[in-house]
């Protein structure tokens, strides 16, 4: 009973130490935007405020300098919303259907066709930047939050189908084919028996391309145009200065602020989120 | 009409088809081709050979990114994994405040790196951070500055990366641990047998598609390792902590070689594919008649 | 309205219609000051009836920039104006063209009021094509001056003078140099020493010509060798640390010296410090002025309003009101050498006084770790053997021979 108290004793104290090590970044990033400027400059960077104050965040959101548009983060947010809510809609849409293919339509070649999509996932981002330029200028997408759409959508699908495939593949396929000699057609066994049990896997892919397109800098840096950069671009213009003045405070609350959507995300749908892997994507 | 029945699951397909075919597999064609110009600020189509392959391997600064991806892939990948599953082991008897530990874990997949670098760079610097807090409590023989040797940083990239990642592995293996029959743990237990054997001997096998789905998604966060390196060193001390999508930003958007650029990335390209074919084979075979 | 006429006389001779100046600007002066100095000349701009789009991309030094801009340019849509700086100006217009602002140069008579070699920088094939904002001064020593009364140094003036200093001050406990080890960083204290010990004429050798000769001689050698002792007098936490936290170290006592071009004064004076009384300035020790010059290039543009906005954009630049206001905010001084400098603080003038002395004698050189005597390739390969001379033991034999090699690969 002693060794088990002492064991149970032992585990709250691992888990409690992992936490303290996760949370290390965030408790720097949160008290130095509590800080006032004259306390970074002479105390110690990873010390407690001395005195709080909220003025960084107030001059984060609304007021600090991302070019010479001094109005904050705020104006950028729409933007990132505008992009971000139909990237993950279309791409989380197109790879239900496409995992739906691959997972009970197979024909000759799906295999060969879901692995070249899979490797598509491993492309690195810099690779495909100029000539996705070219190709955003020729469909007149340049420049635009449609065309950051676009590539998030083209880059998500690998990952989307991914998850989609490896939860319909644990279906019985008797299932579909049952449907399908009472006559149901494709569109039909989706709606009506595919999409009712998909909210977990949904949740997955939601998190999952709301977190890699909000997060975005390299995409949205290059493809957007004045009036279409996202949060990151905004975020990444505050916080570098190259030969002025570093407000560390300020640049810490911009960065809290901008992260603040995906955190809360994974705080409120986190539960789901282990529920939806639970259910079946990672059966494989 | 019986043409198109019979075909809307290769037309559901078809445009994600093109997409691929176009935007992926089109493009490294692109990037194969440019590897074989002189290229410097804008793509140039003349082919020229393989000076650019010379080049790179002549550059002693590719050499180090090369070393550098294996030391720090390998590594962050069997941390991330092995913290994962632990926490995940650890997080699975049934402890009290789970749902807040989980999500602790679970956040920094959360945050993009663009400032949380500047909040590790003070935390790894030995004058600022977790050597001169420890210091300050009093132990002052304790040292860590992996930051400033160049032999051990990319090490600090591995721990901010594994920061990053091991929490969402954690979530992979907990749901998969969650989805093992309830009825043969019981059973084991019933029979006696201790909980560990009970772990390494039943629920750890049946995890193997999650170990694999674990390492795509880590293979590909080692690959496309980038804003990371950027925002915690920058590349340094010297070039010491570079990998290769850091040479091939470098060369492509701030030193105007475009060509020696694309050539890096046909060799990342080989890269990946070395390591991810085997494993979509490996994946895909079985189960062609599941 | 007057003054639009003037400023864009031969354009809008030539125009059928009179058409609003147009004016897309990608910039990386986005945060804090800089986007300040950026923001009175969007004001001017608006004020002479123009509309300014503003593209801000900050980033790596301007890296970013440059990647969006590549990214622009290849979808069809470049920015009407760019902030563009040394060599890269004529890559660009070898590669893509460039806008000719001849016009707004000839009647503002921009010749008459640049130094010859900044003058240069601005003109592709001998048309202008870009205009010029500031001249930093990238060879800058600060001192904290309470820590070098108090051991009774004064500001070096030979490299010799600087170790002996440096000795002094390591003895008695105090850090001399300040150093935050990032590539450009250590690629800026690199040049101050190859200039100081090689003087001006081998600085334009070695870093602008690229003389094989030059890059392995026994000057180069020296000059690695003395990163080598300088590598002594920095304190151990140097990795990594951004150049202003440096400064922060000089402004409250923690170490001597900062070598680093004249914005670190933007960091003295924001936090209330005297030049003179809490801190001095003076040039790297040796001879010599290495510049580093912002400027605005322009793209081949269709559409009268952008062909005017960029007319009106590079008439605004040169103009001796914006030179004065923007580099007041930025540290740096006026490229026009007309301009008034009253209200300007003392290192200021003692930077514009050697500018001009040094442009008469060739000691006025262009900075190799800012971008402005090299392209990007071979600029990129002499950092990388520096750098990795600086964190490392390699000896100095062994740096030279990989500089020219690098040098040699990059070409």
């Amino acid at each position: 009973m002693t060794t088990n108290t002492l064991l149970r004793w032992g585990l709250y104290a691992v888990l409690i130490l992992f936490a303290a090590f996760y949370l290390m970044p965030l408790f720097v990033m949160l008290t130095t935007s509590l800080k006032s400027l004259e306390e970074i400059r002479t105390g110690g960077l990873l010390s407690l405020p001395r005195e709080i104050t909220f003025a960084p965040w107030a001059e984060a959101w609304s007021t600090a300098c991302a070019g010479t548009q001094c109005e904050g983060l705020r104006p950028f947010f729409w933007n990132s919303v505008l992009m971000a809510v139909p990237a993950v809609a279309i791409s989380t849409v197109v790879g239900a259907l496409n995992g739906y293919v691959f997972a009970q339509w197979q024909f000759r070649g799906a295999n060969l066709f879901f692995a070249a999509i899979l490797f598509g996932c491993f492309i690195p981002f810099q690779v495909v930047l100029l000539p996705m330029a070219q190709a955003l200028g020729f469909l007149g997408l340049a420049g635009s939050i449609p065309g950051l759409i676009f590539v998030h959508v083209i880059y998500g699908i690998g990952f989307t189908t991914l998850f989609f495939r490896n939860y319909y593949v644990t279906i019985p396929q008797e299932l579909v084919r049952a449907a399908k000699v009472d006559g149901a057609g494709f569109f039909r066994i989706f709606f009506a028996i595919f999409l009712p049990i998909s909210l977990p896997i949904i949740t997955v892919s939601v998190i999952w391309q709301f977190t890699q397109i909000w997060n975005d800098f390299l995409f949205g840096v290059s493809f957007s145009g004045p009036g279409s950069q996202p949060v990151t671009v905004a975020l990444n213009n505050i916080v570098n200065s190259t030969t002025g003045v570093k407000a560390y405070n300020v640049d810490m609350a911009a960065a809290i602020i901008a992260a603040l959507p995906t955190l809360l995300v994974y705080v409120v749908a986190g539960k789901y989120f282990i529920r939806g892997l639970t259910a079946g994507s990672v059966k494989g | 009409m019986e043409w198109l029945e019979r075909n809307v699951p290769k037309l559901v397909l078809a445009p994600s088809f093109v997409a691929i075919l176009i935007f992926v597999y089109g493009f490294i064609a692109w990037t194969a081709w440019i590897s074989l110009t002189k290229s410097r600020l804008m793509p140039k189509y003349e082919i020229d050979g393989f000076g650019q392959f010379e080049r790179l391997f002549a550059a002693p600064r590719w050499d180090v990114a090369m070393n550098n991806l294996f030391i720090f892939g390998g590594l962050f990948i069997v941390i991330s994994m092995v913290i994962g599953l632990l926490l995940a082991i650890f997080l699975d008897q049934k402890i009290r405040a789970e749902g807040v530990l989980r999500t602790v874990y679970l956040y920094p997949m959360a945050l993009s790196l663009i400032v949380t670098g500047t909040a590790w760079k003070w935390i790894l610097n030995p004058g600022l951070g977790i050597q001169e807090t420890v210091r300050g409590w009093g132990f002052e023989s304790f040292t860590f500055d992996w930051l400033i040797k160049p032999e051990m940083a990319i090490y600090t990239v591995v721990l901010a990366a594994v920061w990053q990642a091991s929490g969402f592995v954690m979530a992979l293996f907990l749901a998969g641990l969650r989805s093992v029959d309830t009825e043969i743990i019981r059973a084991a237990q019933v029979d006696g047998i201790p909980n560990h054997r009970i772990y390494s001997a039943i629920i750890i096998p049946t995890m193997a598609p999650i170990f694999l789905s674990a390492f795509i998604v880590l293979a590909h966060l080692a690959i496309k390792a980038f804003d990371l390196v950027i925002a915690l060193t920058n590349g340094g001390p010297g070039y010491s902590t570079d990998l290769p999508a850091t040479y091939m930003y470098a060369m492509a958007f701030s030193r105007g070689d475009l060509g020696q650029a694309a050539s890096s990335a046909m060799v990342m390209m080989g890269v990946i594919f070395a390591i991810v074919v085997p494993y979509l084979y490996s994946e895909l075979r079985p189960r062609r008649d599941h | 309205m007057k003054s639009v006429l003037a400023a864009s006389t031969a354009v809008m001779l030539a125009a059928p219609a009179m058409a609003e100046p147009q004016a897309e600007v990608l910039h990386w002066w986005t945060s804090g000051g800089e986007a300040k100095s950026v923001a009175v000349l969007q004001e001017q701009f608006g004020a002479e009836g123009g509309t300014w789009t503003d593209m801000p991309v900050a980033g790596g030094g301007g890296d970013a920039a440059m990647t969006a801009l590549r990214a622009r340019v290849l979808a069809g849509n470049a920015p009407t104006a760019v902030q563009l700086k040394g060599p890269a100006i004529q890559e660009w217009y070898e590669e893509t063209g460039l806008a000719d602002i001849g016009a707004v140069a000839e009647e503002n008579g921009w010749a008459d009021v640049l130094p010859e070699q900044i003058a240069e920088h601005m003109k592709c094939e001998g048309e202008w094509c870009a205009a010029p904002v500031n001249v930093h001064r990238v060879n800058w020593i600060w001192g904290n001056k309470q820590i070098l009364d108090e051991h009774g140094i004064e500001m070096p003036t030979t490299w010799d003078e600087f170790n002996a200093a440096a000795e002094k001050l390591q003895a008695a406990g105090v850090t001399p140099l300040a150093h935050g080890g990032q590539s450009w960083q250590d690629a800026t204290v690199f040049e101050a020493v190859v200039l100081g010990l090689g003087g001006p004429e081998f600085f334009q050798q070695a870093l602008v010509d690229l003389d094989p000769e030059a890059l392995t001689s026994d000057t180069m050698k020296q000059a690695f060798d003395e990163m080598r002792t300088i590598r002594g007098y920095v304190d151990d936490n140097f990795s990594g640390r951004d150049w202003n936290l440096a400064t922060a170290m000089v402004m409250n006592g923690e170490a001597a010296f900062q070598i680093m071009g004249d914005w670190a004064k933007g960091e003295f004076l924001a936090a209330g410090k005297e030049p003179g009384t809490d801190f001095v300035c003076a040039p790297t020790p040796g001879e010599g002025f290495l510049y580093n010059v912002d400027s605005f290039a322009f793209f081949e543009v269709d559409g009268q309003d952008k062909q005017d906005g960029q007319a009106l954009l590079a008439k605004l630049i040169m103009g001796p009101d914006f030179q004065k206001t923007f580099n007041l905010n930025k540290g740096s001084i006026p490229a026009r050498t007309d301009v008034a400098l009253d209200e300007f603080d003392d290192c200021a003038m003692q930077s514009n006084k050697d500018m001009n002395e040094d442009a008469a004698d060739g000691s006025l050189l262009p900075s190799y770790a800012h971008g402005m005597a090299l392209r990007g390739a071979p600029a990129g390969a002499i950092t990388d053997v520096v750098t990795a001379h600086f964190n490392s033991d390699m000896s100095s034999e062994d740096a030279v021979q990989q500089l020219a090699d690098a040098v040699a690969n990059a070409m």
